[in-house]
This record gives C-alpha cells, sequence and structure tokens, in this order.
C-alpha cells in the first residue's frame, strides 16, 4: 500500500522529520486560500500515484495569487496516465542549495532492512543505482536491533555529506528507519532531502509505502487505505479482500493461486489477447467469493470475456461449479462470455454441475484460454 | 529415494486445534504422514485428528520425538510459532501460512543463520514425498511416485504441472514449495542442491516467477554444478512493473529488476528450457529424461 505525498509528510511531520509547510486542497479555491497562507512562492503538486508527476505538468510553481490560481486550475481534474487528479498538495518551494537522497527498504537477497544515503538526490535514483552504483552508500541493518546512531552517522559521512549538516542528515536517516520499522513499512525514500541556503535539511518530497500484511497491528494507516487506493475497482478489491490488478486488455482473468493467475495472463497473452486484470479468488470456494469476483471482473468496462481457472487442491470443483452458477443465475443477461476451467479434486463433478447455458466449459488450460481470447476478440469486433 | 520426507519423518503440527490445522492434519494422517502430534499454547492435554496436543512444541518433541513441524498458524502468530519451532531445536520446519508481516520474517531469516534447523517457506503448500509423506496442504492425489524434482514458488502451478506429468505418466521424486515471499528459507540453490544429490531425482522442475533474483542466482548455479537436466517455468511474463501480483514477492521492481525476461534468459544461457506454457514443460521434461 502507498501512500500518497500529502499522507506521507503527515506521517514524517509527526515523526519529527522536517518537511516544507503545506496543506491539502480539492478545490481551486481551497488551494489559493491555502496558497496565501503560505510564503510565496508556492509549488502546486497533484496527489496520485503517478511517477515523473512534474514532467507530465503535475507540479507547477507560483509566485503569487493569480499563478497559484492558474496552477491549481490546470492541474485539478487534469488527467494524469489514466488517473484523474482530485487533490493537490500546496507546499512551500524551498530555496536549496543541493540535493540528497534518503531511503530505506527491505533487501530481498540478504533477508534484511538496508539504509540508503547518496549526494545525488533530486534525480532518478534508480539511474544513479545503475550507472555508479557507488554514490549510493548502503548500510545493513540488524532487524532485531534496529539501526545504531553509529550506523547512520557511517553512512551520511561515507556518502560525502558535508560535515555542517551532517548531523542534521543523520538524524533524519535514523528518523526515517525508525519510522520504516515502527510503520512495518516496505519502502520510505525522501528524494530529494534539500539543505536549504540557510543551511537547514528538509523531506522535500515523500514516499511511503507499507506492508500490507502488517496493516492489522497499524490501525492507524490501515484508516488510510482509502484515501490511498490507486482508482475505484482496486478499493472495490480491498473491501473484498481479493488480491487484484487492473490492467488495459479486455479479456478478464479470475482463478486461484498467485502463480497460477500470472500463469492465466501470460496465456492470454500468448494467444494474442490482452489481459485485463489479476484477480486471485485464493483458497476455498465460498459462493459469495465466487459471486465478489465475477462482480470485479464484469465492473471494468473493458472486459469483453471471462477466463475462470481453478485447480482445486483444497478448493473443491463441484462447490467453485455451484458458485459459479448461482453467481450467473442473478443476471438477466450475463455481460460477458465466461468461459471455465476446472481441474483437480472433484473437478469432473464440478464441469458436470456447470450451466451449460451459462457458461463455456474447458477442460483444459490451454484451451480455456484460446476460447475466451477468441470470445473477446469478437465483443470488441462488435 | 527422496529428500528432506520420508516415511520416517515424525511431524508435529503446530496450530492443530485451528479449522484448517485440523483439515490438513487428518488430510496428512490420511496420505500416510507420520503425524504425531500437535502443538497449540493452552490445548495441552487434547487429541486431534487421533493425535496428543501439547501446549509447546518442545513438549512435543520431548514426549513423541518428533524431527519435523508443519505450521498452520494464523500470520499474527506464525512468526512467533516458526522462532518456537527453530529453537526447539527440530529438523524441518514448513511454514503455511500466508501473509506474516515482512518485518517479522527478517526477524526470523536472521535467526535461521544460526540454527542448523532448515526452514521451508513461509507462503508455500508445503513438501511432498509421494506415497510416503507429505507435509503441508497439496492435494495428495495429483501425485506419484517416479523420478522427477520439482520445487516451485508457487501452489497451484505446481499442481498444474504436476498434474500434466502425472497424465503422461511421469511421476515425482520429491516436490518442493519454497513459497511466494521475498524473505523464504529455503531457495532454489538450496533445494536445486539436494536434488542433485539425490541419486533417484533424474530431472528436476523448477517453476519461477517474477521479483526478487532467486532464479538467475539458480540460472547460475545449475550452469557451473548440476549434471541433473533441469527443465524451467517463468510466470509473470505480463506483470506491469511496480504491482504485487498476488505473492508478496512477485513484483518487478521500478528500476526493471526481477522481470521474466531476465529471468528466461539467465535459465537459457544455462542450458535450461523454458516452456512458454506448462504444457511444454512437461514436454521438455519428458525429452530431458
Amino acid at each position: 500500500m502507498k501512500l500518497h505525498e500529502y499522507q506521507a509528510k503527515e506521517v514524517f511531520a509527526d515523526a519529527g522529520i522536517p518537511t516544507p509547510e503545506s496543506a491539502l486542497a480539492t478545490s481551486v479555491d481551497e488551494a489559493v486560500e491555502v496558497a496565501d497562507a503560505l510564503d510565496y512562492p508556492v509549488a502546486v503538486k497533484a496527489q496520485v500515484h503517478v511517477g515523473g508527476r512534474g514532467k507530465a505538468g503535475g507540479i507547477k510553481l507560483a509566485e503569487n495569487t493569480a499563478e497559484a490560481r492558474e496552477a491549481a486550475e490546470s492541474i485539478l481534474g487534469m488527467d494524469l496516465k489514466g488517473y484523474t487528479v482530485d487533490r493537490v498538495l500546496v507546499e512551500e518551494a524551498v530555496d536549496f542549495t543541493n540535493e540528497l537522497y534518503v531511503g530505506v527498504t527491505m533487501d530481498r537477497s540478504e533477508g534484511a532492512p538496508v539504509v540508503m544515503v547518496s549526494e545525488r538526490g533530486g534525480v532518478d535514483i534508480e539511474s544513479v543505482a545503475e550507472e555508479a552504483p557507488e554514490d549510493i552508500v548502503r548500510e545493513h541493518v540488524d532487524p532485531s536491533f534496529g539501526l545504531q546512531a553509529y550506523q547512520a552517522r557511517n553512512a551520511v559521512y561515507d556518502a560525502g555529506i558535508e560535515q555542517d549538516v551532517a548531523g542534521d542528515v543523520a538524524k533524519i536517516v535514523q528518523g526515517v528507519y525508525d519510522l520504516w520499522a515502527d510503520s512495518d513499512a516496505t519502502e520510505v525514500e525522501i528524494n530529494p532531502v534539500m539543505v536549504t541556503s540557510e543551511r537547514d535539511v528538509v523531506a522535500a518530497d515523500a514516499v511511503m509505502k507499507l506492508d500490507e500484511d502488517a496493516l492489522f497491528r497499524q490501525p492507524a494507516f490501515a484508516d488510510m487505505e482509502e484515501d490511498a487506493a490507486e482508482d475505484d475497482l482496486e478499493a472495490k478489491a480491498n473491501e473484498y479482500g481479493f488480491d487484484y490488478v487492473r490492467l488495459d486488455g479486455n479479456t478478464g482473468i479470475i482463478g486461484n493461486g498467485a502463480g497460477l493467475v500470472m500463469t492465466t495472463l501470460d496465456l492470454v497473452d500468448y494467444y494474442g489477447g490482452q489481459p485485463a486484470n489479476f484477480l486471485d479468488i485464493g483458497g476455498g470456494a465460498k459462493a459469495d467469493r465466487v459471486a465478489n469476483a465475477l462482480d470485479m471482473v464484469f465492473s471494468d468496462e473493458n472486459v469483453d470475456s471471462v477466463v475462470f481457472n481453478i485447480f482445486g487442491g483444497i478448493t473443491r470443483g463441484d462447490e467453485v461449479a455451484r458458485g459459479i452458477n448461482s453467481a450467473l443465475e442473478q443476471f438477466d443477461e450475463i455481460p460477458t462470455p465466461v468461459v471455465v476451467r476446472l481441474a483437480g479434486t472433484n473437478a469432473a463433478e464440478g464441469r458436470e454441475i456447470l450451466n451449460d447455458d451459462l457458461v463455456t466449459v474447458e477442460e483444459t488450460l490451454e484451451g480455456a484460454v484460446q476460447r475466451a481470447v477468441e470470445y473477446a476478440d469478437e465483443e470488441d469486433i462488435q | 529415494m527422496s529428500i528432506l520426507v520420508d516415511d520416517d519423518t515424525r511431524v508435529v503440527v503446530q496450530g492443530i486445534t485451528g479449522g484448517e490445522g485440523k483439515f490438513h492434519a487428518e488430510q496428512m494422517i490420511e496420505y500416510g504422514t507420520n503425524v504425531v502430534a500437535g502443538a497449540v499454547p493452552g490445548k495441552g492435554g487434547q487429541e486431534v485428528a487421533g493425535v496428543p496436543v501439547y501446549d509447546t512444541v518442545n513438549q512435543a518433541v520431548v514426549a513423541e520425538n518428533a524431527d519435523a513441524s508443519v505450521v498452520l498458524v494464523p500470520p499474527a502468530f506464525a512468526a512467533d510459532a516458526v522462532f518456537e519451532a527453530l529453537d526447539t531445536p527440530l529438523d524441518l520446519v514448513v511454514a503455511i501460512t500466508e501473509g506474516i508481516p515482512s518485518q517479522d520474517m527478517a526477524k526470523v531469516y536472521k535467526r535461521l543463520s544460526e540454527v542448523d534447523t532448515r526452514l521451508l517457506g513461509p507462503n508455500c503448500p508445503g513438501i511432498i514425498t509421494p506415497g510416503e509423506a507429505k507435509l503441508g496442504i497439496l492435494p495428495g492425489n495429483i501425485f506419484e511416485a517416479g523420478n522427477v524434482g520439482l520445487v516451485s514458488r508457487s501452489g497451484t502451478l505446481t499442481y498444474q504441472v504436476v498434474d500434466s506429468l502425472t497424465a503422461r505418466g511421469v511421476g515425482q521424486t520429491t516436490a518442493i514449495g519454497i513459497g511466494g515471499d521475498p524473505i523464504i528459507g529455503t531457495d532454489f540453490i538450496d533445494a536445486l542442491e539436494l536434488f542433485e544429490a539425490d541419486p533417484d531425482t533424474e530431472a528436476v522442475v523448477m517453476c519461477g516467477e517474477i521479483g526478487g533474483e532467486d532464479e538467475e542466482a539458480a540460472a547460475a548455479y545449475i550452469d557451473e554444478h548440476m549434471d541433473t537436466p533441469v527443465a524451467g517455468f517463468i510466470a509473470g511474463r505480463t506483470a506491469p512493473p511496480g504491482k504485487r501480483m498476488g505473492h508478496a514477492g512477485a513484483i518487478v521492481s521500478g528500476s526493471g529488476t526481477g522481470t521474466a525476461d531476465s529471468k528466461i534468459s539467465a535459465l537459457n544461457d544455462a542450458g535450461v528450457p523454458v516452456g512458454d506454457t506448462p504444457e511444454e514443460v512437461a514436454d521438455d521434461i519428458e525429452e530431458l529424461l
């Protein structure tokens, strides 16, 4: 779960990490009001989960009220790579001399958290990592003991941060690690940390991603989930408790188990179709989950056909079949053709139970995918 | 022959009094697994699925001489259950639970380096030696004893491939689910090493997926150290970057590490055929045998 910049900055401020003065606005008038209450110049920043917001016109500087209005008018309501901007963060622009990078993430190959510091902030840090990995100092942390103060100092001095601000930067590094650990984050990143002309340091951007598996013990972050959702369908998936990812194709996919669902997407592509989504229905076969999964996929207006692929281990084919029948019987007209492939436990019984008037039954995974792709193509032409 | 588990493995099921725990303990016993005890705090003295329950893993080990455990405990308590099993100690701990917070797993991972116990998982379907023992939730009926080893990050994808193999009369020595989390105990290389050393395993199927660089490391290992032929499959060719595809570990990073392309070409470079479909993996295995 990724927080919006404004959410992350609130969290930073609470954790004592310095951020520029800012406030959120959802209308042009509100944005102007907020801007006037701050010191100009201000930055007006779109709050959507899209990389490269600045280049795409989602961040604008304003020197005065008129410019703030103009900036808010152009950004609010704009379409940024498929997402409509409904919120902007209005923030005091920082007069900076240099830009640094501070981040904490889980290094999966080491199975341990790693703190990263670089003098080369303000640019795409991943390209720095590729071109000049030595410019990013990495310090691995024993998660049982947490980041020790000396480790933060080591990282900051080894990164070549100037001595007069090194102490303050080390404090930010410590704050970011502690926040990462306390909030069950997977990633906390500040790019850039700005050094101002007065030699203060401030977090000018804020990226924070949280471990969805730990939200049960992070109630404050769980409350932010709805506002953080990428789009309506993903919010709906959260509500239903599905692993769901929306793509831009027209063949809807429902299956059980992450690897098999990914494989089904890959096969749709392999047979010339375009996957519309990833949806893992998980173990078990409760009728309401089957109905919710179909509802999710039918809610995507791009979907022209659906492939429902279940390999039953614990999941029983007969139960899935009954669930599919009863879900589809609710419709006067089924929104798109549905192809079902059942394998594993009680698959033969399941195939018997499935109502041929409602669905197309296929015996093999490959056959089911090819059929669904054909249907999607036909629907698309119509 | 087989690896890690067989007729003699004595299993304690952690979480045996829960719905999932009881169901799968019964399934394991029905399959012929030597389940000797359950362990659930506060439930000692009960009997579930025909085996005695103890309050602690240590009590179960002392009383019943267990040497392996299956963790079927809800995610909030699972890391603690794994620590308990690691410290008892046991030879093998199979953590089925999906959704253990990653920071908990980082602590478990550190502890693993200090003990001799092997961890499988978490977020895995377990391990099965067909006809002898299964530790986990795999559907036993699709497996058949034979000469192909299987190691996979995904449960149902494993079933799909095994089903194709069994339908062609190709049986398995042992099938291992290593789990779909970013931080896991036994990894591809560990499993491949065990299969390479097993005289009965004549070919190995390796099912990987996007995220991380374990498949690339495994490809290098195969190239340098393995005589047993390997056939591969990689799920997630169509996954967009930055999105978690169901498994916590199945994510292509923004910088482009962990892509299916990178894994497929690493495996191909190591002489491993990578099927475009699960059926093609079964074709490849038939050719390699």
